[in-house]
This record gives structure tokens, sequence and C-alpha cells, in this order.
């Protein structure tokens, strides 16, 4: 075995080195002429060598590479490839890539959240999800060799659940943005048909429920805020009680602001329609559970579950519902049941709901959820512990609230009067883009500007004190000029 | 395997956060009432139980992985690297463009080489899936014809081998579902595609090479026959894998593409995602594209709106590290290599095949494409083997089975997938396995109907998980 | 495979029963449950909903199919065996003792086999 291993070792480096003598010699793609037509090697990955293709090819009846590609007609058929560029090794492809990388500012200070937050994310966490095991495979369909990987989704389905309150949760989809949008769809009935979700919500959420509302010509209704958060006398007298599916309300909301979500709920339900709350899992910590609110379904962005901001994604979004609701998530669902020797063991289940079985009659088109994802945000909650998550989420309002009162201080006002979770909107009184350009050259990213005059901040547990009272001095500086 | 909350021990924790340092704030009304129940863990208790799940998990790096139509191919540890990298991984979404040149050069360069790649003039990074791209890509199809004034056009035509995503992708975008069968050779049935079509025809979904693995050799007819109809023609990406640097989707007659980043390009699948779909389009269709165009200006990259975009179907710019990692997969493998992969795994698809015809119907009897499909109708009819309890047999080779009954076109299917980067030796080991299964389907079938025999569970009672569900772990 | 007497039978599989009353009871033949398979859920109408003759009335899930019930009568559903949708196996165990839907004003009807000739049918198909 181990002889065999450095065998293919030493077959692998010559090769590497034939490659990089190849790239060197042909910079440019040659035109492909018709004698061409022996069997090359470049590498690509790929572990057989030429003489081996070769043998292969004979074996299948081919005479040439050509030949398996017959069936192509001639005029698609590229005689010559595509025009890109010629291949790298693998040392001018990562010197490429740190290229790239190098241009964009990765900023020290982060006061910016807007849907995309920064946390501590534990070592563990990166070190559980680079296992290959976890990493390469696909779909678990052979429960047998997949237990590992429905188990942990099981675990991340029972954790969601407890965040939530709520009865049962799916494997997860593919953001907080897209969660929400299929949330709608879960509400929508034969009679009751319109969506109805808070103008406070985070744009790029509702610029998804509005795209997947399009697909389906669902009618979406936008109920204004008031205040800085959801005006519920307007919910009231907008929310049709005979065509209403179901209302969305963000807590905490796009400004950071705490919604009266019980009130809300209670409204929503007044009208026979479902209440869906999205969520910030790690508010969720401290905060109300959407069941206590009365939510039927509750979504919500699982990045701040120990995955990196990566420029937007991948993330995670996660769904749970009351029981009653269960059959209307989408996507990958995992049950515990038992093997044929009686031993526990865990399976994909309730898949007649899913497209491969129900095609065009799938309540939803979705397959892959974000395993590894999900598997990050299990991680992340099992390092934390719920003791650990709720002082996440203490910091996190603690500080946002201290640096809320020091920015007042230094002349930039507070937008609402109310309380709030770890983000918060100030006055500017001068253009807030000139403030925020200028902490950028102090390497800091500072809060989101929502407009000229109005700037949306976020703290989290990396902010320390010693950071902000920093900002707050280069924020004077600028605001009183 | 003990579940996590099996392993906590009330007060257990690990030790990563600092002391407040700002007086605290309280929620008072808003706060949890509701005990939360999450492990009460060490970081050691965390490393062994997460150590045992991966190693009842299989991925590409414990064995082969032949699965029709999902390309397992071994997936590059530089893509790794690169997608880490923190210049990558630790930028905000929200950043001012002239902080994130890196990332738009990412977008920018791989929207190029893809669109070369596929034969179309605009791409979107947006979607996280095949399955999401597929919705997106109809819904380009959906608003031009929508903003033509031309609303009758709600009927989608999709071919009866598709897969399951394509109907359903179809209905989420708001159009009806025309199924139209295939010739018993594996093709689109032309006079059924001319019948279908007419003045309520908003487009066409297809693969090619199809879900049998073959080429359609009347692909230019079938595109021409959509489009004279005034309909588009939408290629489902699933299959790339055999002709990219061979063929391309828009030579082809198509309009819009999607593909399958965890597929064609190596990235990743991660037990089921996150995965990238990308869509791409012709220039037609451009202002469409939901999203952000990424420009090049000469004082650098900047993000621009689309006329009449779609709006969004994700948060930000999609699966962007993903994209990373297919994006230094193409530069790797380049002009040469892109033809290379496609052209090994058609060779290794048919190397398999022709080592197991006569022991094993094939569906269709030809040069296949990347992948092909076997109908165990036979077995299940004379030693009531059935191609489930071939795939389970597999298992106790190390092997992950093909793609089972599926497509659903072909009786008791098995779907073979080697892709190009398994060598003769492991394609020589899949093939002994298949032989050998094949004699005892006829010598023991009670042996094979039993199968798996070594794995660390057996076939699991999915009756009882769906007829009583039991979807979290209940705390005493 | 049993096929009572008492019991009409369409080409999709299902079984009407007439009852007193004008009213008939639907429900899925022995030979159906056995092609199908262990059923894990049951997708009924709702008490009011209007059913066509050979439109779907709702599906049967097995593990990895589902499968349309089709209505052998055009009327209005009055009563469904909500016992079916806790517990599908029922259909399995007793398939003419697990009835789907009452309906009535019976309008219209498919044209229906009795138990001899359904039970030709079945042998038919098999082939």
């Amino acid at each position: 075995m181990r002889l065999l291993m450095r065998l293919l070792q030493k077959r692998r480096n010559s090769n590497l080195q034939r490659r990089i003598v190849r790239m060197r010699q042909q910079k440019y793609p040659k035109p492909h002429t018709a004698n061409q037509q022996e069997v090359s090697y470049v590498g690509s990955f790929i572990s057989n060598t030429g003489s081996q293709q070769k043998e292969m090819l004979e074996k299948a009846g081919y005479a040439n590479f050509d030949a398996l590609f017959e069936g192509i007609p001639r005029e698609v058929f590229l005689k010559d490839g595509v025009q890109i560029p010629s291949g790298l090794s693998e040392l001018e492809t990562c010197e490429r890539m740190e290229e790239m990388a190098g241009k964009n500012t990765v900023f020290r200070h982060v006061f910016r959240g807007a849907g995309s937050y920064r946390h501590y994310i534990p070592a563990i966490v990166k070190s559980v999800t680079a296992k290959e095991d976890f990493l390469t495979a696909y779909t678990p369909y052979q429960a047998e060799i997949s237990q590992g990987n429905l188990q942990s989704i099981f675990e991340f389905q029972t954790m969601i659940c407890e965040l939530t309150g709520l009865d049962v949760a799916n494997a997860s989809v593919y953001d907080g943005a897209t969660a929400a949008a299929e949330s709608i769809f879960m509400c929508k009935e034969r009679r009751r048909t319109k969506a109805y979700v808070s103008a406070a919500v985070q744009p790029q959420v509702l610029a998804v429920m509005k795209t997947y509302c399009y697909g389906r010509d669902t009618e979406l209704i936008v109920i204004p805020e008031k205040d800085g958060v959801t005006d519920l006398a307007a919910l009231a007298s907008m929310m049709d009680e005979t065509s209403a599916a179901c209302f969305y309300l963000q807590q905490p909301n796009y400004y950071g602001l705490l919604e009266d979500a019980e009130a809300a709920g209670r409204l929503v339900h007044e009208k026979g329609a479902k209440f869906i709350m999205g969520c910030n899992p790690i508010a969720l910590a401290i905060m109300k559970t959407p069941a206590e609110c009365g939510a039927d379904v509750a979504v919500g962005e699982g990045q701040p579950l120990g995955l990196s901001m990566g420029f937007g994604g991948p993330y995670l979004g996660f769904m749970a519902a009351s029981k009653e609701m269960m059959r209307k998530l989408p996507g990958r669902i995992v049950g515990e049941t038992t093997d044929s020797e009686g031993k526990r063991g865990f399976v994909l289940t309730l898949q007649a709901r899913e497209q491969h079985i129900r095609r065009e009659k799938a309540s939803s088109n979705i397959c892959s959820n974000q395993a590894l994802c999900a598997l990050t945000a299990s991680v992340y909650l099992s390092a934390m512990g719920p003791a650990g998550l709720a002082d996440v989420a203490k910091l996190c309002t603690s500080k946002a609230h201290y640096l809320q009162n020091e920015l007042k201080k230094a002349g930039l006002p507070p937008a609402h009067d109310r309380l709030f979770f770890h983000e918060f909107v100030t006055k500017c009184p001068v253009p807030a883009g000139t403030l925020t350009a200028r902490l950028e050259e102090k390497g800091y990213l500072g809060g989101l500007p929502l407009s000229d005059n109005r700037i949306l901040w976020c703290v989290t547990e990396m902010n320390t004190k010693t950071e902000m009272d920093a900002l707050v001095q280069l924020v004077k500086e600028v605001a009183s000029v | 395997m003990k579940l996590i909350f099996e392993r906590s021990v009330p007060g257990r924790r690990c030790s990563i956060l600092p002391p407040c340092d700002v007086p605290e704030t309280d929620l008072g009304e808003f706060g949890r009432t509701r005990e939360l129940h999450l492990p009460e863990v060490s970081e050691n208790d965390i490393s062994r139980h997460y150590t045992e799940l991966a190693k009842e998990t299989h991925g590409v790096n414990d064995g082969q992985y032949p699965l029709g139509s999902c390309t397992m191919k071994y997936n590059p540890k530089i893509n790794e690297y690169t997608a880490f990298l923190p210049g990558f991984a630790s930028v905000h979404p929200l950043q001012p463009e002239r902080t994130v040149q890196g990332c738009l050069e990412v977008l920018h360069t791989a929207e190029k080489l893809f669109g070369e790649i596929t034969g179309m003039d605009a791409m979107t990074f947006e979607p996280a899936a095949g399955a999401h791209g597929e919705f997106t890509g109809l819904l380009l199809i959906k608003a031009y014809h929508d903003h033509r004034g031309d609303t009758k056009r709600t009927k989608i035509i999709v071919p009866d081998s598709a897969h399951g995503t394509n109907p359903a992708s179809a209905v989420m975008a708001g159009f009806t579902v025309v199924n139209i069968p295939s010739t018993e050779d594996g093709f689109v049935d032309l006079d059924a595609l001319r019948a279908a079509v007419g003045e309520d025809t908003a487009g066409l979904m297809l693969t090619n090479p199809n879900t049998v693995g073959l080429f359609d050799k009347n692909i230019l007819t079938i595109t021409k026959i959509v489009h004279e109809a005034g309909g588009l023609n939408y290629y489902d990406g699933a299959n790339l894998n055999a002709v990219m640097g061979v063929a391309r989707p828009g030579d082809m007659g198509f309009d819009v593409v999607h593909l399958n980043l965890h597929k064609t390009f190596s990235t990743p699948h991660g037990g089921g995602g996150p995965g990238s779909g990308p869509v791409g389009c012709k220039a037609f269709l451009k202002e469409y594209l939901p999203g952000v165009s990424v420009l090049q200006t000469p004082s650098g990259y900047s993000f621009g709106p689309y006329a009449d975009s779609i709006g969004s179907v994700k948060a930000f710019y999609g699966n962007f590290l993903v994209v990373v990692k297919a994006l230094t997969y193409v530069l790797m493998l380049g002009h040469e290599g892109i033809r290379e992969a496609s052209r090994n795994a058609v060779l290794n698809a048919n190397y398999i095949r022709t080592s197991l015809t006569g022991a094993y119907d094939m569906a269709y009897d030809e040069t296949c494409m990347h992948e092909f499909v076997m109908s165990l109708e036979q077995e299940k009819n004379e030693s009531l083997v059935s191609a489930m309890d071939v795939a389970k047999s597999l298992l106790d080779y190390g092997i992950h089975p093909p793609t089972m009954y599926f497509p659903l076109i072909v009786h008791e299917a098995l779907m073979v997938e080697p892709t190009e980067t398994e060598s003769k030796e492991t394609l020589d080991e899949l093939i002994h396995a298949f032989l050998e299964i094949h004699e005892k389907a006829k010598n023991d079938p009670a042996y094979v109907q039993a199968a798996p025999h070594t794995t660390a569970v057996k076939r699991m009672d999915e009756v009882q998980a769906a007829r009583n569900p039991r979807l979290r772990y209940v705390f005493a | 495979m049993n096929f009572p007497k008492e019991l009409k039978y369409s080409r999709s599989h299902e079984w009407v029963l007439y009852e007193q009353g004008g009213t008939v009871r639907i429900g899925i033949t022995d030979y159906a449950q056995k092609e199908l398979g262990d059923l894990v859920f049951v997708n009924l109408p709702e008490e009011g909903d209007p059913v066509t003759a050979g439109e779907a009335l709702g599906d049967v899930e097995s593990v990895k199919a589902v499968s349309d019930i089709y209505s052998p009568v055009t009327g209005t559903v009055i009563e469904i065996n909500e016992e079916l949708l806790d517990a599908p196996q029922k259909i399995n165990e007793d398939p003419y003792g697990a009835w789907f839907i009452r309906v009535e004003n019976v309008t219209g009807t498919e044209e229906l086999l009795d138990a001899a000739a359904y039970e030709a049918f079945t042998k038919e198909e098999k082939q």
C-alpha cells in the first residue's frame, strides 16, 4: 500500500514537471491541426497518463478522442477548443489569485452589518468544516455511508428548533433572503394568496421576495414603517381578511430596532393569515422566541453563526415551522429511524414533497441545501453553548448601546428612540459618505450610509471599548468641521 | 453514535469570549424566557464528536463516486486555499467599490471565461445552485416575453427524461409545463416537439448531452423549431462536463444557460452545498439579469445596473467564495485542460460502458458522453435483484453507488458517471465490482438483496421515518 | 387479491361504494395499494371541495413516489377520512375499509367496472 502511494506520488511529480515545461513552451494555444489527433496529456487533475489513455481508447474500440465525439454535429464541434488563456501551474494560479485578493481592503475595524456580520469564529469551527469527508461528500442519498452527514443535519435541525422555539426545521436553504421568499409560498393557499411584508426589512431580502413573487405571479404588499418600526395600524387596515396569506416581520428589523412582534402576531392571526418572522440567530439567544411571539414560520440568515462575510456568500438560510406546517417546508429534511437490525440511524425523509418526486407539483425546486454551512453553524453553536451564545448576544447589544451613546455625544444623534439589538441608525450632520470615507482612510469600515444624512451602525463582540472610543474620536474630528 | 446533545454535561463550556468592557444593557420585556438547549461541551468533545461523524461520511476523498449527473470529480486543494485568503473571506459585501477591486475582478474574469466556455455574452453569479439557476434563467425568459407584451407565452416544454428540477423551476417561474416524450433511442422526439410548440411556447429546457448520456444529434433542429415558434432555448448545464472545450451551448442555439460550478468546475459539494449556479445569456437578454453587472473602466472595476433587471434571486452577489474556487480551477486548466477534462470524462465513461456490456444491459447501446445508463430490468425479472440491490452491493466495495432510478424513462436504471479524475486502476476496480456483483446476483441473489453487509448501519427503515417523522432530538 | 362484489371500480384503481341517500365513498383498491407499496402520507381535498370524474382528488405518497388519486365521480366532498392523515398504513392494511372521501350531489360518473371485470382488467394490466 505504502509502496503504491510512493510510486503514485513519484509519477504525479514527474507529470507536474512535464506540465510546467509544456506551459513554458506554449503560452498560447497552438492552432489545432488535423494530424494533432494523438493523445495529449496536460494534467488537469487527470490521473491517467497519455499511454494509459491510449490503452483505454483501444480497449473501448476507439481510434482516438475525436472518435468519441462523432455524435456531435460538425457545425457545433470546436476544432480549436475555447478561446481562453492557456492553463497555469498551481504556483502561478496561486499568485494570480493572491494578487486579486490583495486588491481588496480587509478592514481591521468593522462597524458595518446590514445583513452581513463580523463575529468571532472559534478555531474549532474551521478545523471541523475543513474535514474532507464533510467537504467532498454529496447530498446523503446513500444513508448507509452518510450517517455522519445525516446526523450532523439532524443536530442542526434540533438547534434551529431550539433557537426559534418551533417544532420542526429543514436542513437549510441558500441564504436568509431565499428562506424568506420560500416562506411566503409555504403559507400561500388556494384562497389566501396575498403576501404582506414590513417595509423595515433588509432591502436585499425584500428584493428577493419581490423577484420570487414575480415568478409565481403573487401579490406582495409592503406595510409602511413609522418611526423606524412597522406601522401596525397600517397593517391592520391594509391586510385583507379573506385573501391574506401571510405577513413577514424582521426582528430585529433592518434598523436594528425591536419590533412589537407579539402584537403583530395577534393581528395577523385575527386576519386568518400566517405569521412569519425573519430572525437574527445570535439575537435569538436572549430574545423572546418566534414561537412565543406566535410565529407559524421563522426563518433567518445563519451567517452570524461562524460563517465568514466572504463578500456575501456562501451563507445559510434556516427555516423552522410549527408542526402543522411541517409538510410545507421546502428542501431537505432529515429524520430519525432504525436500520434493519434495529440500530438508530438517520435518513432524508418526507421526500415526496420534493421536486425529484413531485416534479411540476413540488412546492419548491430546491435540491441542495447548504450542508457545509449548516455544519459550520452547528459546530459554532456547540462551541458557544447556551451560555456562550447568550454572552455573544449580550456583548453585541451592550456594546452597541455604548457606541450609540458615545456617538450622540460626538454629534451624531440617534434617529430613533427605541430599544435595539446590535444595530442602530444615527443622523449625520456632515454628508454621510464624507464621514465614512474619512473613516476608511483610517482603517475603519464605518456604518452603512442609508442616505446623505443617516448611517446604520453595527457593533459586535469583536469591537472593543478602546476601538469604539477611537472611532468616536475620529467621528468628532470630521463631524465638528 | 452519540448525538452531540447526548455528550452534553450541564455547566461544561469552551472558553472563547472576553468579559464585557462596557455597561450591560438588558432587553427587558423583549428578553427570552424559554430555556435554550444547546450542547454544553468542551472543545475536545466537539473535536471527537465531529471526527466520529466524519468517519461515517463518504466523500470523494474516501473513494470513487460514480454518481451519474452529479459529476463527483476530485476537488483540488488549491481551490480551498484561494477561497480562504483573507482578502476574499474577510470582506464585507457592502464595502465601497474602491476597497473590493479584487472581488470585482474575480467576478469580471469569471464572467469572461465562463462566457467563452459556454458561448454566452453575459453572466450573473447570484444563483446559489443549479435549480436556483434554472429559476433565474426562466425568469429571464419570462421577462423577455413580458417586455415584448407577448403575455400569451405561458408554457415551458420539458422532455420526459429531464431532471425533476426542470418542471419544478418552470412552475416557480409561473409557467405551466408541457412534457414531451423521448424517442426510443433517448433523443428529443422532433415530431412531438413540433406538435408541442406554438404561440403559447415560452421556451424549451434541455440538457445536452441529455440525462441518458447521449449528445442529441438533432440539437440544431430542436433549437430552431423552438426559435421559429417564438420561444427561447434554455440549457441545463448539469452535463457540461462532457463537452466543455468541445462544443458550446451558445453555438447550439441556446439563449440561456446555467452552470453547476460544484459539478463541472470542481468546487466541493460540501455534503449537499454550498454550490453555485451562475446563469449566462445572449446579449439580447442581458438587461434582464438579476443583481448588478461588473464593468471594467479605465479607473478600475465598478458595479452597474441592468436596465430591466428581474430584481434579485439572492442577497448580495451569490456564493462568491465558491466562484473564487471555480475561477481558480479554470485558470489552472485553461485552454488545453478544459478540453482534456471533457475528453477524459467521456473516455472513462466509455471504458466502463464497453467493459460492462454483455454482463449488463445498456439502456442505449452506443457511444455515450460522460455518463451512461444501464437497465437492471432483466435481473429484476429473473432473479429479483433490483437496481437498488446492485447499488447497495457497491457499498461493500467502498464505492459510492451510481444514481438509481433516474432517468425515469429507463426501468431499474443505474446511471454511471466516473468523471475524468478517476484513474484506470480505480475504473478497473469499479468494473471488477460490477462484474462480481453480477455473478453473485445469479448465484446468490439473497446475498445481494441483503447488501450492504460491511457498513456501520444497514438499510434504513424509510417507511417508519416518513410515517412518524422524528425531525429533532427531544430533550428530557 | 380481494375484489369485493358490492363495489364498483375505475380503471385508475379506485373503488366506489354507493351508499343509501345517493352519497358515495371512494378509496383505492387492494391491487393499487400493493402496486404502490407502503404508503406514508395522503393528501386529501377539503370538505365542500368539488371533485370531477377523471380528475385528481388528491394523492398518496410512498417513500419514493407520489401518485394521483382520480375521482371516479363528479360531485361535492361532504366528508374526508381524517384518520388516514395520521395513519396512512390503514390503506395498506385494509384498503376497502380505508375510504378517502364521501361525495354527495353526484352528477356524473366515469365508466365503472364490476368486480369480475375489474379483476380481469388488473390481470391484463399486470401483463
